[in-house]
């Protein structure tokens, strides 16, 4: 049986698996319903499969797949922990899965229960008091704390502050969400320690400075040792303090953003709060804030009185909405019940774990891995092929090797401000072991650089497909499976795409 | 503590290789007085068991509409999902994966998605579609963005049709980008074609069916798009793709809408997903992860992402967008969901909407009191005028344990009167029948 076809070399014309539920009354001809050119033509090339074809596909769709389930995951800046079994439960009871977003509030009440008790600890832990779980994603959630952060200076007569400053550690989504929010991004450099270079800041914040974007702990894994220092330069010159709070595993409960002086930050529930990535998504980017913020942050908000709880979409000041409805319920939901697992007493252990399995592997490599910034880091840290470069092996093909051994490698190639980088978030649901089995693997590779580069070279063999040519598909686009009686009109524009029927 | 594996001796270990004596003085970068004192203001931890029956309650305290007589739509509709979604959307394989950067060790990701893009090109008619976006707001936003970004120009035309959230998305998302809204009056519940356009116009941008429930006649918006330099815009529900016309049949340049019919509950407003797809030569400028076939060293077939120089981690502030992590797993029990259908059960499930819809605007209208606000075709959804009040017949239906309809008041003013349902292959004769009693009943 050949287990590589696509689901459309599994149809068969006439086959079918599902049945829809028996309609109650005799059906309407569409033509006496719609006229002639509102009435499709062509029904969409969709596969015609067996209820076993089905589930045969996807099931063997799934075992091509690395995740946390089956294998170490130490994606950098990523936050690949565990994911719990039971909050997919808790998420999919009809009681949560089931509720429509257009309910009454009074046939929601257990659900905004939730959410207003994952506002107030999101406030807790951030130690910002205001708290929006509207955002669909971390890159949501920083468009809208710069659309939040705009929208306060604009009510303060401040409106020409357009200008971001962003560290050159930063993700590419903070200058993106800059540039989607009409504001212009400002390269802040980074020292020889890795940190945001205070002098280089002194010299960029100005009268037009709206912000600092801050990745705390940046994506070195190194904690900004003088945040208390830079909030002051920010606040001195009316500008505000903004952290990405991509890694905010590495200090809950420790720290507090609102203590060491940040005005407006992002969370990716998807990281810190163990909600899982599903293959890219759904996340959430719910944002916390200082007070003067909360008349701007996006509706829905949820209120509370009297131990009633209500959305309330009318808010003057507030930038408006994102995406649709409140948020991505059953996600926060997942969160709510990841934090009502560790509660208040538990949740510095996993900041904690995080910064010992990093430390710990950092300890482990850091003999034969070039470790650039090597002093204690906190969730994680980056390494370099710097050691092994004279057997021309590169950090890609460490990690393609690394996928032969059995582990997801790294984020590679990011930060971009360290050459030929491997960023390694181990998390602290990862134990001893593992690490160990890792440390060892990465041992054994700088072992074979130098020994056998061919093996790393033609790494990996051990999965389904081999090094895939990137190239070709971007000159020569297969955007989808070509199927003969595609419902595709061809626009004839010089479509850079496969149409269908080819 | 939860989750976490550690054993006193791993940690006594592992501190003492790193070098140092307690798990504090990993933290000393953190500024003494910026540590938190005490523990945060949460309640205290709680085992499984404990945490799941204090949801089980929670959820108890709310009114579901999967078992009960549900006429609710306005974007997010009841229709009935397969079990095998279910059960293969949720295998940890996919759901515990991330973004298939190594596409190696991600087959069964990038390839689902491949698909994915396949059956949205094919239902929309469209030749390229995303492998998706947040939502059917968000990628309607997007989408207008798009086409200002495409054409250069800085005015948006926007039907008063299109979902209230959609627009407000878009407002939010144009609000600091030097571009301009202008809202289409609706006429009969929908979207006369301007007399003329502006010259500066990037798009005319239309939902069908629209947030009243009405079909638009979506050809000639996008004709007289086109014949004035911009673009046309469409956003649909894929569920009435099965019947009606796709947006590439009507000449559409971009397609969007929102996936959650296609397999997803409602989640209370997400996670959903997205769709996107548009005509082969805007795949340069499209938001969001694209997948594309290549070959492996050995020639065999495989997908990656591609197009990646749009994408904010390699363009950064010239990205076509700052979307990073989408709603990827939504997006697989779409696929999953549209390959189960195939393309009779998705006709079979739209006709059935479709009938129940037209049988139960018949009846309600029959009643005195209850009057169209439509006029000419509608899918699954129409708005109703009520004579006696929107209040009193929601509080009806309420009292009879129905889920339904939806006050336009707080998104069209013009409509104090009217409320919104929604009818799909769900609902049975005794739920139309409970609706229609209980609507009679209204004094």
């Amino acid at each position: 049986m050949n287990k590589d076809l696509s689901i459309f070399e599994r149809s068969r014309p006439g086959r079918r698996g599902y049945e829809p539920p028996r309609p109650p009354f005799p059906a309407r001809d569409p033509a006496s319903l719609f006229p002639a050119s509102s009435l499709r033509r062509t029904p969409p090339a969709l596969p015609e499969v067996s209820e076993l074809d089905l589930v045969r596909h996807y099931v063997l769709l799934s075992k091509k797949n690395t995740s946390i389930a089956d294998s170490f995951y130490p994606l950098g800046s990523c936050t690949m922990k565990y994911n719990p079994v039971a909050n997919e439960v808790a998420a999919a009871m009809p009681g949560f899965a089931w509720l429509h977003p257009f309910q009454d509030d009074a046939e929601a009440q257990g659900f905004l229960v939730v959410l207003h008790r994952l506002e107030r600890w999101l406030a807790s832990l951030t130690g910002l008091p205001a708290v929006t779980l509207h955002p669909a994603a971390g890159a949501q959630g920083e468009l809208t704390a710069l659309l939040v952060a705009r929208a306060r200076h604009e009510d303060r007569g401040e409106g020409k502050r357009r200008t971001v400053l962003i560290p050159d550690s930063a993700h590419g989504t903070n200058p993106a969400s800059v540039a989607m929010a009409g504001m212009t991004p400002l390269a802040v450099k980074s020292g020889p320690d890795g940190l945001v270079d205070v002098a280089d800041l002194r010299a960029k914040v100005g009268a037009e400075t709206a912000l600092l974007m801050i990745t705390n702990p940046n994506t070195l894994g190194l904690f900004e040792e003088r945040i208390l220092e830079i909030a002051e330069v920010l606040h001195r010159a009316g500008a505000f303090l903004y952290m990405d709070g991509a890694n905010f595993n590495a200090i809950v409960g420790v720290t507090r953003p609102g203590d060491f002086g940040v005005d407006l930050m992002h969370m990716n529930l998807h990281k810190t709060m163990s909600t899982p990535h599903g293959g890219g998504g759904p996340g959430a980017g719910p944002i916390a804030v200082r007070e003067e913020f909360a008349p701007h942050l996006p509706v829905p908000r949820v209120l509370e009185h009297a131990g009633r709880y209500s959305l309330e979409w009318d808010a003057p000041k507030s930038i408006g909405m994102l995406r649709g409805f409140l948020g991505n319920s059953g996600v926060l939901l997942r969160a709510y019940a990841y934090l009502r697992r560790y509660g208040g007493d538990g949740v510095r252990s996993i900041a904690e774990h995080a910064v010992l399995n990093a430390n710990y592997l950092r300890a482990r490599l850091r003999g034969d891995w070039h470790v650039p910034y090597d002093r204690t880091c906190m969730h994680e840290f980056v390494a370099t092929n710097r050691r092994i470069k004279e057997t021309g092996i590169r950090t890609l093909d460490v990690a393609k090797r690394l996928i032969d051994l059995g582990h997801h490698p790294p984020t590679i190639y990011f930060p971009l401000i360290v050459p030929e980088a491997l960023m390694i978030e181990p998390t602290e649901t990862e134990s001893k072991e593992t690490l160990d089995a890792f440390a060892e693997d990465m041992l054994r590779i700088a072992r074979e650089a130098r020994e056998n580069p061919q093996l790393l070279r033609d790494a990996p063999v051990t999965t389904p497909v081999r090094r895939l040519d990137e190239v070709k598909a971007v000159r020569e686009p297969r955007l989808r499976h070509p199927c003969p009686n595609s419902a595709v009109v061809s626009s004839g524009l010089g479509s850079a795409a496969s149409a269908g029927g080819r | 503590m939860p989750f976490l594996p550690h054993t006193p001796e791993d940690r006594r270990s592992m501190l003492a290789a790193i070098g140092v004596g307690n798990l504090d003085d990993l933290f000393a970068s953190v500024p003494a007085q910026a540590r938190l004192r005490g523990a945060p203001d949460l309640p205290p931890g709680l085992p499984e068991p404990e945490v799941l029956r204090e949801l089980r309650d929670l959820a108890g305290r709310n009114l579901p509409v999967l078992d009960r007589p549900c006429f609710l739509g306005g974007g997010m509709y009841r229709h009935a999902i397969p079990a095998a979604v279910d059960a293969l959307q949720g295998r940890l394989e996919f759901v515990t994966a991330y973004t298939p950067y190594q596409p190696e060790a991600s087959q069964g990701t990038l390839q689902a998605f491949f698909e994915f893009q396949t059956m949205i090109a094919e239902l929309t008619g469209m030749e390229v579609a995303n492998a998706s976006m947040y939502d059917g707001a968000s990628a309607f936003a997007e989408a207008c963005l798009m086409a200002a970004s495409v054409t250069g120009r800085p005015r948006v035309l926007v039907s008063r049709g299109v979902h209230p959230h959609a627009r407000a998305a878009l407002r939010t998302a144009t609000a600091h980008a030097g571009l301009e809204v202008e809202e289409l009056p609706l006429a009969g519940g929908r979207t006369p074609l301007p007399r003329t356009i502006p010259a500066d116009a990037a798009c005319l941008a239309l939902q069908s069916p629209n947030f009243l429930g009405a079909v638009e006649e979506i050809a000639p918006f996008c004709d007289a798009a086109r014949g004035a330099g911009a673009l046309g815009v469409v956003s649909v529900n894929p569920i009435a793709l099965g019947l009606l016309a796709s947006p590439g049949e009507c000449g559409a340049d971009i397609a969007v809408g929102e996936g959650q019919p296609l397999g997803v509950p409602p989640n209370y407003g997400g996670p959903s997903f997205g769709f996107f797809a548009a005509r082969g030569e805007f795949v340069r400028r499209m938001p969001g992860r694209i997948v594309g076939e290549t070959v492996d060293r050995d020639g065999k077939r495989g997908t990656v992402l591609t197009f990646q120089t749009r994408e904010q981690h390699i363009r950064r502030e010239k990205a076509t967008s700052n979307i990073c992590t989408n709603n990827a797993l939504m997006a697989l029990r779409g696929a999953i969901y549209l390959a189960f259908l195939g393309p009779r059960g998705l006709a079979e499930v739209a006709s059935a909407c479709a009938t129940t819809a037209h049988v139960a605007s018949e009846r309600i209208f029959s009643i005195p009191g209850y009057a169209p606000l439509l006029e000419g075709p509608f899918f699954h959804e129409f708005a109703v005028r009520c004579a006696r009040g929107a209040d009193r017949v929601r509080a009806a239906l309420a009292a009879a344990g129905i889920a339904g309809g939806i006050p336009l008041a707080r998104f069209y003013p013009e409509f104090p009167d009217a409320l919104l349902f929604a009818f799909t292959e769900t609902n049975t004769e005794k739920e139309v029948d409970l609706l229609l009693g209980t609507l009679r009943s209204v004094r």
